[in-house]
């Protein structure tokens, strides 16, 4: 089965040859790219095109490689002998499942999404090399051996703010999603908000086009941002005439909360703006 | 198969290794690439490259490898020569790009007909160039069109127009050309070495199971359970980070805001101040060292007690004065002289080093860098991951 995109997402033809070529040879898939482009979207949507289950595993700064693998519940154990509870003599009944597990463990092979790998401890994916590559690992409480039914298609995601060690990386695919162009940005806008007005669309992307080329902002809005913005200028009922308007009292586009997230940029663009407008 | 290639990528740099190479063998005989050149450009980078910085370097390896068999077979050069541009065209481009003024430039240096057969000319040797294998992008940069304002993707728009109707390919485009050098890049190695510096402690909220304590007061509770709970350990070690900024310096601001990166996540408790060549009666909170930032040297020595350890990052090259004189300070008026005050502060902080990004071998070629390598009592090291490394060491003695 080919993964073509889906009706609500617009897939690149490299990001399908990307997908393509780490399902078919069950690699794990590495992506990278500006925030708000759609990288955990990503996974969900490869989950439906397929027709798999997708388990997502959200990385935070705490997170300890075997917490996807299992944990051992002690203390539960221990209390539960406390009570004389007939469950305390089978130890497996205090082994909880981590995400990869539930992952190897599927009939169907699943999808599986670690996110934000690059907010964990610098040492986690090292943890995760074999577990990754020959997609099985050992239980030591219970001397078992769980090893993938079938191997899940695994799809990682990272902001880049640490770098993954040279190990992790040869056991992965890695595609950058760079950030759409216009052409592309119209078809998403197409998937999300059918039948919107060309002129208002046209208008709205000449805008937020010339906002990201402004040198210098601390944030740069982001596709997410922009559908945001156009939802509420359809709410709003703003017109394109509104848009274009070059009124040197209205420097910076309507309702530019949903673009611009900290005052500075707001600052920065109106004197852009200003110094552009006086020119002409 | 494509081993030249291979070879290629990692010539250029790109750190693929043979296990790559035969992912993308696997890949081949799967039959993932289809029988198209883009495909197979899309399936050769998703494998072979593991970084975005390296992306515009496969790119143009890329161009270069497979230039005569994946471009169009070049015309007969009689042919190309042949071929006129349609002007109202090229007329059409100019109109686009150039304003009142620039159109009144350009009469002044020959008129807009000079101006349309220098730019005929152009995009012929550009089309000839191109079939050589040079990128489109790159050597527009003499284009009449340049000095006028308008930029090279008005002269690739001519290609695209179809006067050989294969439009620009992928891999020609770089588009990941500017994905290069970012700080937050490349930090890895040092953090790795910064780990050194970890002395851990408990302290705050209580959230960890106590397993030696809870056995304890069960045991003492008669075997009821009884759980005790200790606060998670953290890294308790305290820097103070004094960095050298401007003059000298600005050769090195890569590499310092790196090691700037890495400390600062690294660290718990990081206070970082600047400072001008060599550090007097106040510091600055702000690289940009104004006068609102300033703080007296004597307060911070007061606020962080010796049990803070101080690094000091600079390339402790100035004129002597600077060092030796009182009022010799290169921006201010300092009663006391910075010898002085480096002494006062590594007297107040027996855990001190410097770390110096010259390279070593020029040490001894710069007075101030001795002057002050015997005031550090020698614990200047380099900036370089293995003077990091035992730099770190030092400070943990």
């Amino acid at each position: 089965m080919r993964f073509e995109g889906t009706e609500n997402f617009v897939a690149t033809e490299d990001l399908k040859v990307a997908v393509n070529a780490a399902v078919a040879l069950q690699r794990p898939l590495l992506i990278k790219g500006e925030p708000g482009t759609g990288k955990t979207v990503l996974a969900q949507e490869i989950a439906s095109a397929l027709g798999r289950n997708l388990i997502s595993w959200h990385i935070k700064s705490t997170t300890k490689a075997q917490q996807g693998l299992y944990e051992y519940d002690a203390v539960s154990r221990l209390r539960d002998s406390q009570l004389g509870d007939a469950r305390v003599h089978d130890i497996g009944n205090y082994i909880v499942k981590g995400k990869l597990w539930e992952a190897f463990e599927a009939d169907t092979a699943p999808v599986l999404l670690i996110d934000e790998i690059d907010k964990a401890d610098i040492e986690f994916p090292n943890d995760l090399l074999l577990e990754l590559d020959r997609m099985e690992f050992y239980v030591y409480e219970t001397r078992q051996t769980i090893k993938a039914k079938q191997r899940p298609v695994i799809v990682i995601t990272s902001n880049n703010e640490k770098e993954l060690p040279d190990a992790f990386l040869r056991r992965c695919f890695f595609h950058y999603i760079k950030f759409p162009d216009r052409e592309t940005m119209e078809r998403i806008v197409d998937v999300h908000y059918p039948g919107i007005s060309q002129l208002l669309l046209r208008e709205a992307l000449t805008s937020f086009f010339e906002l990201r080329d402004v040198q210098g902002l601390k944030k740069r809005p982001s596709t997410s941002e922009f559908l945001d913005w156009l939802k509420l200028l359809l709410v709003e009922d703003i017109g394109p005439e509104l848009l274009r308007e070059k009124n040197v009292a209205k420097l910076i586009p309507p309702l530019h909360g949903a673009l611009l997230k900290n005052e500075q940029d707001v600052h920065l663009f109106e004197r852009v703006a200003f110094m552009a407008r006086r020119g002409t | 198969m494509f081993l030249a290639f291979f070879l290629a990528l990692r010539a250029a740099g790109i750190k693929t290794s043979l296990r790559e190479f035969l992912t993308l063998q696997e890949a081949m005989v799967q039959g993932l690439s289809g029988f198209d050149a883009e495909h197979f450009y899309y399936l050769a980078r998703v494998i072979l490259v593991k970084d975005e910085r390296h992306l515009d370097r496969f790119d143009v390896v890329f161009a270069e490898h497979f230039k005569g068999i994946l471009n169009p077979a070049p015309e007969a050069p009689g042919e190309v020569a042949m071929r006129e541009l349609p002007a109202e065209w090229l007329e059409k481009l100019a109109e686009k790009h150039l304003t009142e003024e620039e159109k009144a430039l350009i009469e002044a240096t020959g008129g807009f007909e000079a101006l349309m057969e220098r730019l005929r000319q152009r995009l012929e040797e550009q089309k000839q160039r191109h079939q050589g294998g040079s990128k489109w992008i790159g050597t527009a940069g003499t284009s009449p069109f340049g000095a006028q304002g308008a930029n090279p993707e008005g002269v690739r728009i001519g290609q695209e127009k179809g006067r050989n109707r294969t439009g620009v390919k992928v891999w020609d485009k770089r588009n990941f050309k500017n994905l290069a050098g970012d700080a937050e890049l490349g930090t890895r190695n040092m953090k790795i070495a910064l780990r050194r510096l970890r002395r851990f402690a408990r302290e705050g909220a209580a959230q960890e199971l106590d397993l030696n304590g809870t056995i304890r007061s069960t045991a003492r509770n008669a075997g009821y359970l009884d759980l005790q709970m200790v606060p998670e350990r953290h890294n308790a070690v305290k820097i103070l980070l004094l960095l050298d900024i401007g003059g000298s310096m600005d050769e090195h601001v890569q590499l310092c805001e790196q090691l700037f990166t890495a400390t600062k996540t690294e660290f718990k408790h990081l206070k970082h101040l600047y400072f001008h060549n060599c550090p007097y009666d106040s510091l600055y909170t702000d690289a940009r060292m104004r006068r609102t930032d300033a703080i007296e040297t004597n307060d911070v020595l007061h606020k962080y007690d010796h049990t803070w350890k101080l690094i000091f990052v600079g390339d402790a090259s100035m004129s002597p004065y600077e060092l030796t004189q009182a009022g010799g300070a290169a921006t201010s008026w300092n009663a006391e002289s910075g010898q002085v005050w480096l002494q006062r502060l590594t007297t107040a902080y027996p855990k001190s080093v410097w770390l110096n990004p010259t390279a070593e071998t020029y040490w001894k070629h710069t007075q101030t860098i001795s002057v002050i390598r015997k005031i550090m009592e020698e614990r200047m090291y380099g900036l370089t991951l293995a003077g990091l490394d035992t730099a770190m060491r030092k400070l943990m003695h």
